[in-house]
């Protein structure tokens, strides 16, 4: 029983010193944001690591989540005559929950993990202290461009997940289940309003920090040997996917209130 | 009037993962001078090192390097310092994303000072100093143990810094490769004027490249005199040491 508590104990104390060093590095990030001259060809590398080479993994989830939620859809409204509310349903689920949740996930299992790899690698092989032995500030040099390739790169990957949704619920509702395409787009668009798109978009930003401050902490702070990288790795997907689940209750709670549905 | 000593440290304690590993190492190191620490392995030799690097912090002491004491001091601050210092990295810790001419430039980009053109005409010329010319878009992942550590020697190097640090330059490498990093050690510190450090077990490197030899034994600075002096010295745990005689209670299974 003991044994029980010290454990739950030294979990929680071991969250607790992760989240505040979470925070430490957030406020570092933010501050060498502002102090120091951005590295754009960084930010551009980056960007091309982040978002370019996860568009594959982010079209297809966003276009078979955007098929299936349409096909059960008209499974669900088609006997209650009301086959023209699947568009407007798939493309408001797809911009306030889907998108911006399903990218997130997608963008933290291929990029967090790899973030937190190579951090790690560069950790255990004293890559960051070579780093800072040559005068060279690991937080500006490594984190804030990955950071800010994250912040740019979360919206886009989130409108590619949405837009792909919305065009593979209308090609399976359309014409493969019969939904009149005319009324489709129209209650679409009829339905769809300006908060749906920033609350997406607002979640892909929120995600994008979430994902790289998470990775970028566990790689940094990694213990020694191969399974430390592995155990970094492993645990910065898991942390990222947990971290965007939970949140997206409460941003969602919050971005309700400030930018209610018309 | 004689120069203040460039480094010094007083009573540095260090703990890490609950072994007392630094237990008030006090040292002075002369403007220009080639020290050379010496210890069994896993004495503390590298955590020192690391400390006057400013990547650890002590858990109780002082590190002055010049008139600054790097313990008062945040990371931020202690970054424009490092650029008076270099270090060598027991594996040569080179970016592995990078190829050796981006490697060896890395501290010249940064600064900002010189053009491309002449950036690029440096860092050839270091790399024929470390005796690897035309290496520059090699890889990382393609070099020996040797070539790596000549490679982040240039590295550390190509800005002249005051002081250089060396963790066990020798280790891992045949006896012809060690002769060589050694002869190139004291060539520099020459060269270009610098203060050395270097951190080794290997006691040819060290009778070579030392003015002064210190021995840090149990957390402390056990003794510190010139190569000549070390090595004749008939105190017990010198002796054993540079003879390399183990005892039985040395042998852990």
């Amino acid at each position: 029983m003991l044994g029980l508590v010290r454990s739950i104990g030294g979990n929680f104390l071991g969250f607790l010193e992760s989240a505040g060093e979470i925070v430490f590095l957030f406020t570092d990030t933010m501050r060498c944001l502002t102090r120091y001259r951005w590295r754009f060809k960084h930010i551009i590398a980056q960007i091309h690591r982040v978002g370019v080479s996860s568009i594959v993994v982010i079209v297809t989830t966003g276009s078979f989540t955007g098929a299936v939620f349409a096909t059960q859809m008209q499974y669900q409204f088609g006997p209650l005559g009301m086959n023209s509310a699947v568009g407007p349903v798939v493309a408001v689920s797809m911009f306030r929950e889907l998108g911006p949740v399903l990218a997130a996930l997608m963008v933290a299992g291929r990029v967090g993990s790899s973030l937190a790899a190579e951090l790690a690698t560069m950790k255990i092989t004293e890559q960051l202290d070579a780093l800072r032995a040559l005068a060279v500030y690991p937080t500006e040099y490594l984190i804030a461009p990955r950071v800010i390739a994250l912040l740019i790169s979360m919206p886009v990957l989130v409108s590619l997940t949405i837009g792909c949704g919305i065009m593979a619920g209308y090609y399976v509702a359309v014409p493969v289940l019969e939904v009149d395409g005319t009324y489709y787009w129209a209650n679409t668009l009829k339905f769809t309003s300006l908060s749906d798109v920033l609350t997406g978009l607002i979640k892909g930003i929120i995600f994008g920090f979430i994902i790289a401050l998470i990775s970028c902490h566990k790689g940094l702070s990694t213990s020694a040997g191969a399974e430390g990288v592995g155990r970094a790795t492993t645990e910065a997907v898991v942390n990222s996917s947990m971290v965007v689940l939970i949140s997206n209750f409460f941003i969602s709670f919050l971005l309700n209130l400030i930018l209610p549905a018309d | 009037m004689t120069k203040p000593p460039i480094l010094r440290l007083r009573g540095v304690h260090k703990t890490l993962r609950g072994q007392h590993i630094l237990r008030g190492v006090d040292l002075d190191i002369e403007d220009g001078e080639n020290m050379v620490i010496i210890g069994r392995s896993g004495g503390g030799k590298s955590v020192l090192l690391r400390h006057i690097m400013g990547l650890l912090k002590p858990d109780k002491g002082e590190v002055w390097f010049r008139d600054r004491n790097l313990v008062d001091m945040d990371e931020e601050s202690i970054t424009p310092l490092r650029r008076e210092m270099g270090m060598l990295f027991q594996n040569g810790a080179l970016f592995d994303s990078m190829t050796v001419g981006e490697n060896v430039a890395f501290s010249l980009v940064e600064q900002g000072k010189m053009k491309p053109a002449d950036i690029k005409t440096e860092v050839a010329r270091a790399l024929k100093i470390v005796d690897l010319p035309n290496q520059e878009q090699k890889m990382p992942a393609e070099l020996s143990g040797g070539m790596r550590k000549r490679i982040a020697l240039a590295r550390a190097a190509i800005t002249r810094p005051a002081l250089m640090m060396y963790d066990e330059p020798t280790a891992g490498l045949d006896p012809i490769m060690a002769d060589s990093i050694t002869k190139l050690i004291a060539r520099l510190g020459k060269e270009l004027d610098m203060t050395n450090i270097v951190v080794t077990h290997d006691m040819i490197s060290a009778y070579e490249m030392a003015d002064r030899i210190a021995m840090l034994h149990e957390g402390k600075i056990y003794t510190i005199a010139p190569p000549a002096e070390i090595e004749h010295s008939d105190d017990p745990v010198i002796k054993r040491f540079v003879k390399g005689m183990s005892q039985a209670s040395d042998a852990v299974f």
